[in-house]
């Protein structure tokens, strides 16, 4: 067990630890995603599924990407997924300890995200030290 | 790529076994990658429901950028290859058209509950307008900007269909003291805390007559990803306050205080909407309208032209409604410019197709610019203009192509 499951099961957030353990499993709002078919030609893939009832049904493809790997990963794993996909931090142009602080200082107080207060200083290290500016 | 390579070693060397079988379906739906032109550029092409492979900067929610080379193929951008911008994760995934209704409510003489079978009852309009994300090009910020990381496929122009907001807001009847709409939609955020995405329009606006709760683009149902069964249609604004899945219009009595208009999308309250490079505006105002903007399309960075032989150089133009008057494009890095042709006119809120003939001459390095001119005197700065979100990008665009032997 990695450091940060422990502190997610020390905290009482053993749901989130096992999601750190399985990543695909975090909190996924759409159902059922199926992957779109493979076509060299690319046709469109058709926009909605009608059901018997006459509704409509969406199918998204499985999404993109886990985090990077490094220390305090599980965290991005465990927290982040929850609402967003890890390409958010993958596709920011390079960025230091200063954005990456004040993102997650956001994502708690404007948008809601249940980060303890424990986590949130190995959750900035972990993305500066994955995402900043001296990341592959 | 290192980066791939070192998340396929993770994936085998870490607790991320059991996202390994995801991640090989996910490469069935993968048409390949492309490389943006600036830092992590690096992005995947999917297919997405109703949509042909486009530029995801985000899987979920899904942010698809149309591949600019669809620009230059007319100035109506196909259902599929329009481009995808939500905020928050929990789209609606199933939605029954006998059932959905469009809520209209607040200071209102009488609510009213609409189907999609009442609406398409009033009187119908149809306008072409343009839809442009207010981060379009972000990634071309100097110094760069965080947020959506796009070139310059946050843009489309379609044909749209639906009913007058003022019709339905006349139909509710405005009661005294209203001063916003509050537009929203059934998309929402994964968590009750995370503040919904809602957009309002000032009741002056609202009722000019111009916006439309539009069921049909280019004559077909509304793409799933771009608001099915409804969506504002804001003609001339930023894709922001073009609500998505639309079901609720509330009329309030004071400024909507919500993020995403209080804290969110807002710019510079300068002229020109902008700052010194990397400094922070004293005050800020909900972004509006576009700027004015043109690009070249028949050429792209790096292109190879022959000596003598003459081609057609094409391209297109916008602006917030004013009305184009001009496009004027240089092949010579700026120091000489020349009118080029204007195309048919599908109304003042549509793409405009330009061409110029050109006869490139002695060979090495061209640079090609255009610039757009409208009624109201408005053009495109040589410099790019900044602000600290990087949202209404409209500098003059510079094309290097090589002219062969």
């Amino acid at each position: 067990m990695s450091r940060f499951t422990s502190i997610l099961l020390s905290l009482g957030l053993g749901a989130l630890a096992s999601f750190a353990a399985v990543g695909s499993l975090v909190a996924d709002p759409v159902p059922g995603p199926v992957p779109a078919p493979p076509a060299a030609s690319a046709p469109a893939v058709p926009a909605a599924v009608s059901s018997g009832s006459g509704a409509r049904e969406l199918e998204l493809p499985v999404e993109a990407g886990t985090y990077r790997p490094g220390e305090g990963g599980e965290l991005a794993q465990a927290f982040c997924l929850t609402c967003h996909s890890a390409d958010y931090c993958e596709t920011q142009p390079p960025s230091g300890e200063k954005y990456w602080s004040a993102t997650v200082k956001k994502m708690k107080e404007k948008f809601g995200a249940p980060l303890p207060d424990e986590v949130i200083a190995p959750l900035t290290r972990y993305l500066t030290a994955a995402y900043g500016r001296t990341a592959p | 790529m290192k980066s791939q390579l070192s998340r396929r070693r993770f994936l085998q060397s870490s607790v991320m076994a059991a996202a390994a079988a995801s991640v090989g379906r996910l490469e069935a739906a993968e048409e390949g990658t492309v490389e943006l032109p600036f830092a992590n550029g690096r992005r995947h092409l999917v297919a997405y429901p109703g949509k042909r492979p486009l530029i995801v900067l985000t899987s979920r929610p899904p942010q698809l950028e149309t591949p600019f080379a669809v620009y230059n193929e007319g100035i109506i951008t196909p259902n599929d290859a329009f481009f995808v911008r939500y905020h928050l994760s929990a789209l609606p995934t199933r939605i029954d058209p006998a059932a959905f209704r469009l809520e209209v409510k607040g200071l209102v003489k009488t609510s009213l509950s609409l189907s999609l079978e009442e609406l398409k009852k009033m009187e119908t309009v149809e306008v072409t307008a343009v839809n442009q994300c207010s981060g379009n090009s972000r990634g071309f910020f100097n110094p760069r900007v965080n947020g959506g990381q796009l070139a310059n496929g946050a843009m489309g122009n379609a044909v749209w269909r639906g009913v007058r907001v003022k019709d339905v807001l006349g139909r509710a009847g405005i009661a005294a003291g209203a001063k916003q709409v509050v537009c929203n939609g059934l998309d929402s955020g994964v968590l009750p805390a995370t503040p919904d995405f809602i957009k309002a329009l000032d009741v002056d606006h609202a009722l000019d007559g111009e916006i439309l709760i539009a069921w049909s683009m280019n004559g077909e149902d509304l793409p799933w990803l771009n608001g099915y069964p409804l969506r504002l249609v804001v003609p001339g604004y930023f894709g922001t306050y073009w609500i998505k899945h639309l079901n609720e219009l509330n009329v309030v009595d004071e400024t909507f205080g919500g993020f995403w208009m209080a804290a969110g999308y807002r710019v510079p309250d300068t002229p020109g909407g902008c700052v010194e490079p990397g400094t922070t505006p004293a005050k800020t105002v909900p972004i509006s309208r576009f700027k004015i903007r043109s690009f070249l399309t028949s050429l792209t960075d790096g292109a190879a032209v022959r000596s003598g032989q003459s081609v057609t150089l094409r391209g297109i133009a916008f602006d917030s409604g004013a009305g184009l008057t001009e496009v004027q494009v240089s092949t010579d890095g700026g120091h000489s410019w020349q009118g080029a042709a204007l195309g048919r006119d599908p109304g003042r809120y549509s793409f405009r197709e330009w061409t110029l003939p050109w006869t490139p001459g002695k060979t090495g390095e061209a640079r090609i610019l255009c610039r757009a001119f409208n009624r109201i005197g408005e053009t495109q700065p040589l410099e790019p203009l900044w602000n600290p979100a990087g949202y209404a990008r409209n500098v003059v665009e510079n094309t290097k192509v090589m002219i062969t032997a």
